[in-house]
């Protein structure tokens, strides 16, 4: 764990107990193409933790190492270890995940198009066993959370807007009673609007229900806004890590991740000409 | 009533029967192309070694036929998870044509076993089924036997449990929810694997029972597999992945091409029943590609 956790000695002083540790993982898809060189994280039971980055810097990649489904996708951890309450992840598929409280909720939202809203909620029930009272609760908790879902209750999936099916895949993951979501760009072609009611909806569930959150995120701002923590990977490697107040105030993430600087806002002829000069001398 | 009416009329009944059964065997293509994208091109064969287990249960163990059907329906299941164990656990991922060949390769093997295991020989099917035309039909002046009767009752108390299996289980969920989405089907814990074993196995089922009824009507052999071949045209009529659009492709295949024997077959040479299908089928692919009822792609913009 980094300096700036010790030092602030807050959210992830305790990492004895973490919820899931990552341990210098490397991920190769194909044989061939490696993603990860080297990642590693940690998440505290009860904490949000983002995983910030630009596209291709491997968050997804990392998301679907810990949930096992890199497989499904010809990808492999060839190196390192990831451990979800001390047991290895390695062994596991992802149905054995998912019972023991790991779940994903997929980039892109990934909603069952044919199925009704519904329905789609009631898939994210598959593994439990514990009766149909405990889950009809659960659904009307899940619309409690999302009362837009509500109304769309017996629309197909595929006919409803982005944010629905964003509310309706966070739904799904919830009804398997986890103890962990994998977030992959909850953000993703929303608007600002509704990008924080999502964002309000995570922070209530973390709050009330006790749920742990890991979440990819492009959208530093308000990633770095809701999380406790952050991550930021470049390249397949973790460049900085710290909390998420600490990382708003430090100077390169203003400057690489929310366009700020200490001068103010950058033009935005000189941060292109900026960047550029950078890409050529690294 | 004239006559040429009740010929009409005898002539339609003829192909809507003769359509149930093609929708049988149709019904197991959809079901194992729905849940697992996979064309299994060995689907009449399954039911050729349906037909062929039942057949040689019932004459070498001597049992009742009912004893015989669920015994086959023991085989169809272990079947299933034996393909999923060999074949298609191995090509996960891979690309559909890989697939499809694969399932060339079982419908080779299958036909082996099948043949290794009770002889090539033509059998006879009885399981009891009645026989004989309809007596009160037979009055009025249409010739509607009662294998048909039951083949397309059968046909009909199948779907129906299909239906519901599928709206209303939690596995019947699963299996669409897997069909609409591999990847996030995983992800929220639904076991590929579990869902393969259990759609080949229905559509093993599905394929015994159409065993069952071309086999009683036209006893147990080879040329059982290939009825398979019609089956093609339904799918492309009423789409791949509806299992309503398997019944009512089957049916618009059956009437149409017994239709076109007798009222074109003057004009245009006679054997139109062996190709109509195949052209109606052309005709489809060109105008109306997803079928009748293909899920249409939902694109939102």
């Amino acid at each position: 764990m980094s300096d700036a956790a010790q030092a602030s000695g807050e959210t992830v002083a305790d990492t004895a107990d973490a919820l899931l540790s990552v341990n210098n993982i490397e991920v190769i898809y194909d044989h061939v193409i490696l993603v990860l060189k080297g990642v590693s994280l940690e998440v505290p039971a009860g904490g949000i933790v983002a995983l910030l980055g630009a596209n291709g810097a491997g968050k997804t990649t990392t998301l679907k190492a810990i949930s096992n489904l890199l497989h499904a996708e010809r990808g492999e951890v060839t190196k390192g270890a990831i451990l979800f309450e001390g047991e290895a992840v390695q062994a596991l598929t992802p149905n054995d995940l998912v019972k023991r409280g790991v779940i994903q909720v997929m980039e892109g939202r990934h909603c069952f198009e044919h199925l009704t809203v519904d329905e789609n909620l009631l898939t994210g029930a598959y593994t439990r066993s514990d009766g149909r009272a405990g889950i009809q609760r659960d659904l009307e908790m899940v619309y409690d959370y999302f009362p837009r879902l509500q109304q769309r209750r017996t629309s197909l999936a595929g006919y409803t807007s982005g944010g629905e099916q964003q509310m309706t895949a966070i739904g799904r993951a919830l009804m398997a009673r986890p103890k962990m979501i994998l977030l992959d760009e909850p953000s993703m072609g929303l608007a600002p609007q509704l990008v924080e009611t999502i964002f309000d909806t995570v922070k209530r569930l973390n709050e009330q229900e006790g749920v742990t959150f890991l979440l990819a995120e492009q959208n530093t701002n308000v990633a770095l806004k809701y999380a406790t923590y952050g991550y930021i990977l470049e390249n397949g490697r973790v460049v900085l890590d710290g909390d998420a107040s600490a990382l708003r105030e430090n100077e390169d993430v203003k400057e690489f991740y929310l366009g700020l600087s200490s001068s103010g806002r950058k033009s935005y002829r000189d941060v292109k000409h900026y960047k550029r000069r950078k890409r050529w001398l690294a | 009533m004239g006559d040429s009416l009740l010929y009409f009329i005898e002539v339609t009944i003829g192909g809507l029967l003769a359509g149930v059964m093609y929708s049988l065997v149709a019904l197991g293509f959809v079901l194992i192309f729905k849940a697992s994208g996979i064309f299994n091109f060995a689907q009449g064969v399954m039911a050729l070694f349906a037909a062929l287990t039942l057949v040689g249960l019932m004459e070498k163990l001597g049992v009742p036929a009912w004893v015989a059907i669920v015994m086959t329906i023991g085989v169809m299941i272990l079947l299933a998870w034996l393909i999923e164990r060999l074949v298609l656990q191995h090509l996960v991922n891979q690309d559909p044509i890989i697939l499809f060949m694969a399932t060339i390769g079982l419908a080779y093997v299958l036909e082996g076993v099948g043949d290794l295991m009770w002889g090539s020989d033509v059998k006879a099917l009885n399981v009891g089924l009645p026989d004989g035309a309809v007596d009160w039909m037979f009055d009025l002046g249409i010739y509607v036997t009662k294998l048909e009767l039951v083949a397309a009752a059968t046909a009909a108390a199948l779907v129906a449990v299909l239906a519901v299996f599928f709206q209303r289980t939690r596995i019947g969920r699963a299996l669409r929810a897997v069909a609409d989405d591999h990847q996030a089907a995983l992800s929220v814990g639904i076991s590929l694997r579990t869902i393969w074993v259990i759609v080949w196995s229905v559509s093993g089922i599905v394929a015994l029972v159409a065993g069952i009824m071309w086999g009683s009507s036209s006893g147990v052999q080879f040329s059982l597999s290939l009825i398979a071949l019609k089956a093609l045209p339904v799918l492309i009529l009423g789409g791949f992945t509806s299992i309503p659009g398997a019944i009512i492709g089957g049916l618009i295949i059956g009437v149409g091409e017994k239709w076109a024997e007798i009222y074109l077959g003057d004009y245009i040479g006679h054997a139109i029943e062996n190709w109509f299908a195949y052209v109606l089928a052309l005709a489809f692919l060109l105008i109306r590609p997803q079928g009748l009822f293909g899920e249409k792609i939902i694109e939102r913009v």
